[in-house]
């Protein structure tokens, strides 16, 4: 906390003044295009953090929102593309903008929306060019838990496997559901999934509200948990291999695989009715796993959605943009899904957008800060007042691999006791070492070379104790103390070798008796510590 | 068997106790290393009474003393309730005292053990008998003390006695004073004296040291004394020179440090304040003396049973922060029942712990655990804490000064910098209490009062009971 407001004061984007940031909304210029970078409700919440907004005139009539909307939530509505542009500090988009837009926008101005830097390194120079600050919504890391709020990838991804669903029904002629009615039996529609990410999760809960029996498959077996909780069945693979990728994405497949995953997908393809393939693999093109042939083995007006059409399509026949009809199949391989909803999917980003502000703005006065400490707005941010930051350092935290019952990664900093525990201030730790210094010259100058022995033994013991226990998860703390109680009753020896010594006679009625009770007493931890511990333990379960 | 054999084992003996120690890293290995310490324990005493320094002679007092020991110890391992395993702990702490203890006074009347010695290492041997009497004893009357208090036997609040720090001074000074004289006697008669006052100093001090610390602090207090168990049987170990006894001690002892730096930390308090004891009268009298109108404005908005399972149905994320009034109500299988209900109905239920709820370090996660709640759902404080503004419900049962928002809020609480649950965050915070009372620490929680901030009166039992019911029909 203290770390932002300092570099608050530092670096903060725009005037030296403090005067509130201007935030723009352009309308979409690419065809076809029908969403707005905010809505009217969101205008509202940015004003309340201190902003002012305007809205070119007409943006976000395609998604129901009209230009009085937005006046009366607060916004000025200003006349053209060029005239916004140049009155904004920040400026909110949906599609990456064009050359002319980047023409228009203002030196040193702030851009936030979907830029794809991989994809468009031309963009990212042109961008640069304009010292602009650029955060790329696309770039989030979406591993951390905290960025799920300004994750539009999932949003739109889960708007577009909703639409996904709502084109398959709207081609496929007849009902998802099973009845049972006066004008005869109706079976139920076959949905097969394939992928299970965030757009395959949401068509499989629209698909099973709509009563279709779904099925469900994904590289990535830890996600079968999540296909079931929605309705679906998972279909596995008769394969063995994990298809985790890193950052929740699933990675290319090995050749037998793949071999397996062909036959599995023939046999789907011979049974349902409805397909909806959602399978992408970053940076490469889409997985190809509906053939040809496969399309010809299906039933007569069965529906493909391919969602993947953009990177080449899951199906062989796909072609984007397009539905088409072949061998008595619809193929629909819209690329425009999230903006055919383009209200829910507006509000949705436009709720994104409002997150991430609220981070670039903590002090709620109008002012952002890209602050480049901090994982996420790190990860976001491509340009930095015209220095490309792309591609950024890889994030401090690993994405936890979902193994199915393990441990945490060992570099996680989880542990709640900071993992071995800050670095000591170097005063203080300096005396520690004079300390020990002296204690350890007192102790050789003066002890008999037997105690040095000992000595060693024990401190030695110490360090190793100290080693062990700091890797004890918090978890545990109670079994630890019970265990080591039982295992400090181990004093038993002192009382055992006291006992009954050989070679000596007679006299030791006193010792004996101390000796016994000792043992006794030390039993009672002993026995009882360990079968204490035990009955514990046994109850840890998954 | 000779005593190189006997050397051996006990070197296996250590491995096993080491290994033991670290099978607790995760559950799923710790029952094996349990099971390690279960084989070196057995190790260890088998190699002990066969080897050059038992003889025949004794085996039936082994025998018999082991047996009577052990059943008294499976006995009250089978009995008792996990809701009393920190009090359970700790009379099992003053055991390990007072054994040191005897075992101590027992090799002061051997004539055999200090035969043969030169001046220097006679010096040397007393002083370990000396040092591991007075740990035995410190350890034995605190860890008593400490039974009692968390058995609800002495009552709860710290005792505090005037110029206490220079009692426990001239303690010390006297026990120095004495450790001279007893160093410079020359029959064992005459050095009883000395070690007989060094001996009740000692247990005076234990009780006055765990007396003046308060029920919030008993986590730092156990795992303190279970260091001492260590340290008094390293002690012991020093006199017999026993290296085996020397590893093992110095294992415990330095096991129990860490535990009680981490519960420090947990509650940002210095260790030293903490054995000093007086947290929550001291320091908290100014803050919770004027609690009629001076007290955090507003008002605390009681719920009923049924509201609660109201709220519980339409949340889609539930964070649960247990507390030590669940132990007190025994409420977990109950609270356990609810989260698998919930979670059938798909919400995601998960459980917050706080490093120092409960009476002992762990003490929510095994009681979690023996109502079969499934561990990753239970997550430390640092894991969810950032969570709680996507959280539709806090449920706080029975817990108090961990959530309070004071430790944040306001520089002048005497739990300020305590890390907290920030439970205030979610949507809704319910808090079940019995009454307003204030927690261990005496401070007022202005949680209470907060806008989306619930009470639900009556003891944590009864009404999660009522709670079910209504989620139920």
């Amino acid at each position: 906390m203290m770390r932002d407001m300092n570099n608050l004061k530092n670096n903060f984007i725009g005037t030296e003044n403090y005067m509130p940031l201007m935030i723009g909304i352009p309308r979409e210029t690419v065809a076809g295009e029908k969403r707005v970078a905010t809505v009217p409700e969101v205008v509202e919440k940015l004003i309340k953090l201190g902003f002012k907004v305007a809205v070119e005139s007409g943006a976000g009539d395609a998604a129901n929102c009209s230009d009085d909307v937005y006046r009366a939530a607060g916004a000025e509505i200003i006349d053209g593309a060029a005239k916004l542009w140049a009155a904004s500090d920040i400026v909110f988009k949906v599609c990456a903008p064009t050359a002319e837009e980047v023409g228009l926008m203002r030196e040193g101005g702030t851009l936030i929306g979907f830029i794809w830097p991989a994809q468009n390194p031309e963009l990212m120079q042109q961008l640069a060019a304009k010292k602009a600050t650029v955060l790329a919504i696309d770039s989030l890391p979406r591993q951390l838990s905290r960025a799920q709020k300004m994750d539009a990838l999932t949003s739109q991804a889960g708007v577009a496997g909703y639409r996904a669903v709502i084109e398959a029904a709207n081609a496929f002629g007849r009902f998802f559901n099973g009845q049972i009615t006066a004008a005869g039996k109706v079976p139920p529609a076959k949905v097969f999934i394939a992928g299970a990410g965030v757009a395959g999760l949401a068509a499989i809960g629209t698909a099973a509200n709509l009563g279709a029996i779904v099925r469900a498959n994904d590289t990535r077996a830890e996600v079968a948990d999540q296909v079931k909780s929605l309705g679906g069945e998972f279909v596995k693979v008769d394969y063995e291999e994990e298809g985790s990728g890193g950052g929740g994405y699933a990675k290319v497949m090995s050749e037998g695989f793949q071999q397996a995953q062909h036959e599995m997908y023939a046999k789907q393809a011979r049974e349902v009715d409805i397909i909806i393939t959602t399978a992408l693999i970053p940076g490469k093109p889409a997985p190809r796993l509906i053939t040809a042939e496969m399309v010809r083995s299906m039933k007569p007006g069965s529906v493909i959605v391919d969602m993947a059409a953009e990177r080449g399509g899951n199906c062989e026949l796909t072609e984007p943009n397009q539905a088409v009809v072949k061998h008595g199949v619809t193929i629909v391989g819209y690329t425009d899904l999230p903006s055919r909803l383009a209200k829910q999917s507006s509000t949705l980003y436009a709720t994104n957008l409002f997150r991430l502000t609220e981070e670039l703005c903590k002090t709620k006065d109008g002012i952002i800060n890209a602050n480049m400490e901090d994982d996420a707005i790190r990860g976001l941010t491509v340009i930095k007042e015209g220095n490309i930051t792309w591609p950024p350092p890889a994030p401090k935290l690993p994405a936890a691999p979902a193994k199915p019952a393990t441990a945490k990664p060992a570099a996680a900093p989880a542990h709640g006791h900071g993992g071995g525990g800050a670095p000591m201030a170097g005063g203080k730790l300096a005396i520690m070492f004079g300390v020990a210094a002296l204690l350890f010259l007192f102790i050789g100058a003066y002890a008999p070379a037997a105690f040095l022995g000992h000595f060693t033994v024990f401190v030695l013991a110490c360090f190793v104790g100290y080693m062990v226990v700091w890797n004890v998860t918090p978890a545990l703390h109670t079994p630890l103390m019970s265990v080591t109680n039982a295992i400090s009753s181990i004093i038993a020896i002192g009382a055992l070798v006291q006992v009954a010594p050989p070679d000596v006679a007679g006299g030791r009625g006193l010792i004996l008796a101390l000796a016994v009770l000792a043992l006794a007493l030390t039993a009672v931890n002993m026995f009882g510590g360990f079968a204490v511990t035990q009955r514990m333990l046994a109850m840890f379960r998954k | 068997m000779s005593a190189s054999l006997a050397t051996v084992s006990y070197i296996g003996a250590t491995i096993l106790f080491i290994l033991s120690l670290g099978g607790l890293s995760h559950p799923e290995t710790s029952r094996r290393g349990n099971l390690y310490g279960m084989i070196g324990m057995t190790i260890a005493v088998l190699a002990t009474i066969f080897g050059p320094r038992v003889s025949a002679a004794g085996i039936p007092w082994i025998i018999g003393s082991m047996v009577v020991g052990g059943s008294v110890g499976i006995f009250a391992a089978r009995k008792v309730q996990m809701t009393q395993m920190p009090e359970l702990v700790a009379l099992m702490h003053s055991l390990v005292g007072l054994a040191a203890c005897l075992v101590g006074f027992a090799n002061y009347f051997d004539p055999s053990a200090a035969a043969g010695l030169t001046h220097a290492e006679k010096a040397i041997h007393e002083t370990e008998i000396y040092v591991g009497i007075l740990i035995g004893a410190v350890t034995f009357s605190g860890s008593i003390i400490a039974f009692g208090k968390l058995s609800g036997m002495i009552g709860g609040k710290p005792l505090l006695l005037p110029a206490r720090h220079w009692l426990n001074l001239v303690g010390l000074l006297v026990v120095i004073y004495f450790g001279g004289a007893f160093l410079h006697t020359e029959s064992v008669s005459a050095g009883m004296i000395p070690l007989i006052v060094m001996t009740v100093i000692s247990l005076l001090f234990g009780i006055h040291m765990v007396m003046a610390i308060g029920g919030a602090d008993m986590p730092v207090v156990v795992s303190m004394l279970n260091s001492y168990s260590g340290w008094a049987a390293a002690a012991t170990g020093f006199m017999l020179n026993n290296d085996l006894l020397i590893v093992i001690g110095a294992l415990v002892g330095s096991s129990g440090a860490i535990l009680s730096y981490i519960m420090c930390r947990a509650m940002n308090r210095n260790f030293i304040s903490v054995i000093a004891g007086g947290f929550g009268t001291g320091g908290g009298a100014p803050a919770a003396a004027p609690s009629g109108e001076a007290q955090p404005a507003g008002e605390a908005v009681p719920i009923s049973a049924a509201e609660t399972a109201e709220l519980l149905r339409e949340a889609k994320n539930v964070i649960i922060v247990p507390g030590y009034g669940m132990a007190v109500a025994q409420a977990q299988h109950i609270v356990y029942e609810i989260t698998q209900h919930l979670r059938e109905k798909g919400v995601n239920v998960r459980f917050g712990i706080h490093p120092v709820a409960g009476r002992m370090p762990g003490h929510m996660n095994v009681l979690l655990a023996e109502a079969k709640v499934p561990y990753d759902i239970v997550l430390e404080m640092d894991e969810l804490n950032q969570d709680f503004p996507d959280t539709d419900v806090a449920m706080v049962i029975g817990a108090n000064d961990i959530v309070n928002p004071a430790a944040q809020d306001d520089p002048n609480s005497p739990i300020a910098g305590m890390p907290v649950l920030e439970v205030w965050k979610a949507k809704t915070s319910i808090v079940m209490k019995r009454s307003m009372a204030s927690g261990y620490a005496g401070v007022d929680n202005p949680l209470f009062y907060k806008e989306n901030n619930r009470m639900l009166f009556g003891d944590a039992r009864k009404m999660l009971d009522e709670v079910f019911m209504a989620l139920k029909t």
